[in-house]
């Protein structure tokens, strides 16, 4: 019974750290210096999220997070790579 | 949370360590995303929270369900190879984005398609200070060639040791 208690502690300060970095991630993209900034903290965002959404559906037991976070990572991934090409050359598909 | 009694507890404990890892490192990413001091330095901060974090918090719940379900449970490894692949193109891109906006910053045709600049156009725009978006991210030796261009007109006094 005391590790399940454990475990719970864990996962709850798993899910807070996730918030935190969530938070502090979305500080840089609203305060980055160029857009470059602003771009990396909008992935990293995701990262964030989606390990969020793993980490609450340990909690719940509930399977059905994980096709939440891999329907983020795949959103993340088409984002940065959008962004990027854009500031590299002025249009997204040319 | 009913279903985490069915767990055997040294299980327990190894997957809550691997939890508590996996997000103190990606915690740790975020927080050198807001301390670095350049954007070359900040591109190397989040990935603590693509490789580690990820893969860490990914063996955790594929070792959870699996015990919880009695039958091999492998379908978080999808996010995991998919991360895999996609985190060094999504960051090359990025990095080499950088690379090419500093060097127009730097070059003096900022904000403008370079493309569309023809050397004779009569388009004079100084270069930029990026001093003040970090760290190594200027260096005077083309704004003094820029300032020394506008001057005279002759070009060809190009020093050999180039800027980049």
């Amino acid at each position: 019974m005391n590790a399940m208690l454990v475990l719970q502690y864990a996962l709850s300060y798993a899910q807070i750290a996730m918030i935190i970095a969530l938070g502090l991630s979305g500080w840089r993209m609203l305060y980055g210096p160029r857009a470059q900034d602003r771009v990396l903290a909008i992935d990293t965002m995701y990262i964030n999220a989606m390990l969020l959404f793993l980490v609450i559906g340990m909690g719940n037991g509930n399977v059905f997070f994980f096709e939440g976070a891999l329907v983020i990572a795949v959103l993340g991934f088409v984002t940065t790579a959008c962004a990027a090409k854009f500031l590299m050359r002025g249009e997204v598909i040319e | 949370m009913s279903h985490l009694n069915n767990l055997s507890p040294i299980i327990a404990i190894l997957v809550a360590v691997l939890v508590v890892l996996g997000s103190s490192l990606a915690l740790l990413g975020s927080l050198g995303l807001v301390r670095l001091r350049s954007f070359y330095q900040r591109l190397h901060a989040p990935t603590l929270s693509y490789s580690y974090g990820a893969l860490l918090i990914i063996i955790g719940s594929m070792m959870m369900f699996s015990l919880l379900e009695e039958r091999l449970v492998v379908h978080e490894l999808v996010i995991g190879i998919f991360m895999l692949i996609t985190t060094p193109i999504s960051l090359l891109m990025l990095g080499r984005a950088g690379l090419r906006r500093d060097r127009d910053a730097k070059l003096g045709h900022d904000e403008i398609v370079p493309p569309r600049i023809s050397p004779g156009a009569g388009i004079e725009i100084p270069a930029r200070d990026l001093s003040e978006y970090g760290e190594g991210m200027m260096d005077r030796r083309i704004l003094s060639r820029s300032a020394k261009v506008e001057g005279q007109t002759d070009i060809s006094t190009d020093e050999p040791g180039g800027s980049d």
